[in-house]
């Protein structure tokens, strides 16, 4: 039996027929919108490689079926950046070498910006350790990460100050 | 992945004729179902998705003063309710300390009490599980048990119920409200999850059909909100599930105990009311001895599985070191590593 379903994905609405329910929205971004920045690590909801926004909301897409999300707002690393402009956590990345290999850096990415708007980890490291800790990195880039992650939340912080001054 | 039905009903009424059938299961977030039938653990003919259906995502103050949260609130959503965290403390600090934040965000209120355990030969279809497949034998018993119950375990199956959630809402005499084919009912959250015995296969008292749609925290436990923690030692301070657990809550009235909770989690398929360990701190001082006496109390029935007699002595001390903390009394904020031992920051030396 053929589903129809329709998600906004990076702001432009997209229509699918699924003839398998069995389709998660990891492999709905990745096979059908061949958009591979989401990556497809576990598989499992271990390694948080496959982090997307749902509705405003950092989530695994590997344990997401996508006929369930029919109606949802779907953003992906490809759709964080301002044309050539990167976003604010994709500069502090590339600034404080949060990565080596590159696998797990679009997920950590998106975790990172979910984690600064669920405005729970401030700039303490130790919060931040913990609110990321659904994201590995098998290079062992943590430092860099965490550093990253500092930075972008000073310069969201700064930003918010001078709004509201 | 087996394939499967798919089915989006409209209405709570219609969810529990499509799931009454044999063959058929419940999907909310899917966190941990999915994870299950991608292994072949869980092989459901037909997923009925009740995430559509209106009504059930909501936290409301009810007038009797006790709390009630929708079956589809999700985890992180609970834990950051600032009147919830307010009024439960324990509960929140327990919900912030499983899993990952990823994974707080989708999994919700109903699946997280009816996640399946986390025993390794549950989840390897090469291993005999009598939870799995009634009747093939338990692999755990000779195999890696180390984590295994210590508690209420059966010849049949020694694992553990996963949940840190559960542990605080046992405490506090939660009551979850099931909707089914003959209408509404209550269960006391004690009553929900089964022991083994020879029927490890039926982990709760639910019935086919059967919709958990909302869990109610008494307005009583909100007594306990100034001595309240959840503590729990696992193998990596973040993203891990508890070896023991412990929530422990204190209702202090001019240095004695008023009255106490105490809950285990890691240590049986159930999460582990204490009650005989709650009866000997009613009318004492807050003291380290009440508490050993409590620890003793609490684990008295408690014999290793196999090769895990070490838990019961862990037990008995997160229980001590979790009444202690509750004692010097809930910190204003959640720690940064919630649960953890060894958090940088609240009192944490008994």
């Amino acid at each position: 039996m053929n589903h129809s379903i329709s998600l906004t994905v990076n702001g432009a609405r997209r229509d699918f027929v699924l003839d398998d329910p069995r389709v998660t929205l990891l492999d709905l971004l990745r096979e059908r919108l061949h958009l591979t920045g989401t990556k497809k690590g576990c598989d499992r909801g271990q390694c948080g490689a496959c982090t997307i926004h749902v509705d405003g909301k950092r989530i695994n897409s590997c344990l997401a079926l996508a006929i369930s999300h029919d109606g949802a707002d779907i953003l992906t690393i490809e759709g964080i950046a301002r044309g050539d402009q990167l976003h604010p956590v994709q500069a502090a990345f590339i600034a404080h070498d949060g990565f080596q290999c590159g696998f797990c850096t679009p997920g950590q990415i998106m975790s990172a910006i979910g984690m600064m708007q669920e405005a729970q980890a401030g700039s303490d490291p130790e919060r931040i350790r913990e609110c990321m800790s659904g994201n590995l990195c098998r290079c062992g880039a943590y430092a860099g990460i965490v550093d990253a992650v500092l930075e972008a939340q000073a310069g969201a912080d700064e930003s918010n100050q001078r709004r509201s001054a | 992945m087996k394939q499967f039905d798919y089915v989006r009903p409209a209405t709570v009424k219609e969810a529990i004729a499509a799931a009454a059938q044999p063959g058929a299961a419940y999907l909310a977030a899917g966190t941990n179902l999915l994870d299950l039938m991608k292994g072949n653990v869980s092989r459901p003919d037909r997923l009925v998705d009740v995430t559509h259906l209106d009504g059930l995502d909501r936290i409301d103050r009810l007038g009797d003063g006790s709390l009630r949260i929708g079956t589809l609130v999700s985890n992180a959503d609970l834990a950051h309710d600032v009147e919830f965290a307010k009024a439960y403390p324990a509960v929140a600090e327990a919900l912030l300390s499983g899993a990952s934040a990823q994974l707080r965000n989708a999994a919700t209120v109903g699946g997280n009490l009816l996640q399946r355990t986390r025993c390794a030969y549950f989840y390897d279809t090469a291993s005999r599980c009598n939870k799995r497949e009634p009747g093939s034998g338990c692999d755990a018993r000779d195999g890696e048990n180390r984590t295994h119950a210590v508690l209420g375990w059966s010849e049949s199956c020694i694992a553990t119920h996963p949940s840190d959630f559960c542990v605080p809402l046992v405490a506090f005499d939660a009551i979850v409200e099931v909707e089914g084919r003959s209408g509404r009912r209550e269960i006391p959250f004690d009553e929900l999850h089964r022991l083994p015995g020879n029927t490890p296969e039926r982990e709760t008292v639910l019935e086919p059909g059967d919709l958990i749609v909302a869990v109610r925290l008494p307005a009583a436990a909100r007594g306990f909100a100034a001595h309240a923690r959840y503590l729990k030692v696992r193998e990596r301070t973040s993203y891990a599930f508890a070896i023991v657990s412990a929530a422990a809550a204190l209702r202090i009235e001019n240095g004695k105990i008023a009255d106490a909770r105490l809950a285990l989690g890691g240590v049986a398929a159930k999460p582990w009311r204490a009650r005989p360990a709650e009866e000997v701190l009613k009318g004492v001082s807050p003291t380290a001895d009440a508490f050993q006496e409590a620890a003793w109390r609490a684990l008295t029935d408690a014999k290793p599985s196999g090769n895990n007699a070490y838990k019961i002595e862990l037990a008995r001390r997160i229980v001590v070191r979790a009444l202690t903390l509750a004692a010097a009394g809930t910190p204003a904020r959640i720690p940064a590593l919630p649960a953890s031992p060894f958090a940088s920051s609240g009192a944490i030396h008994a």
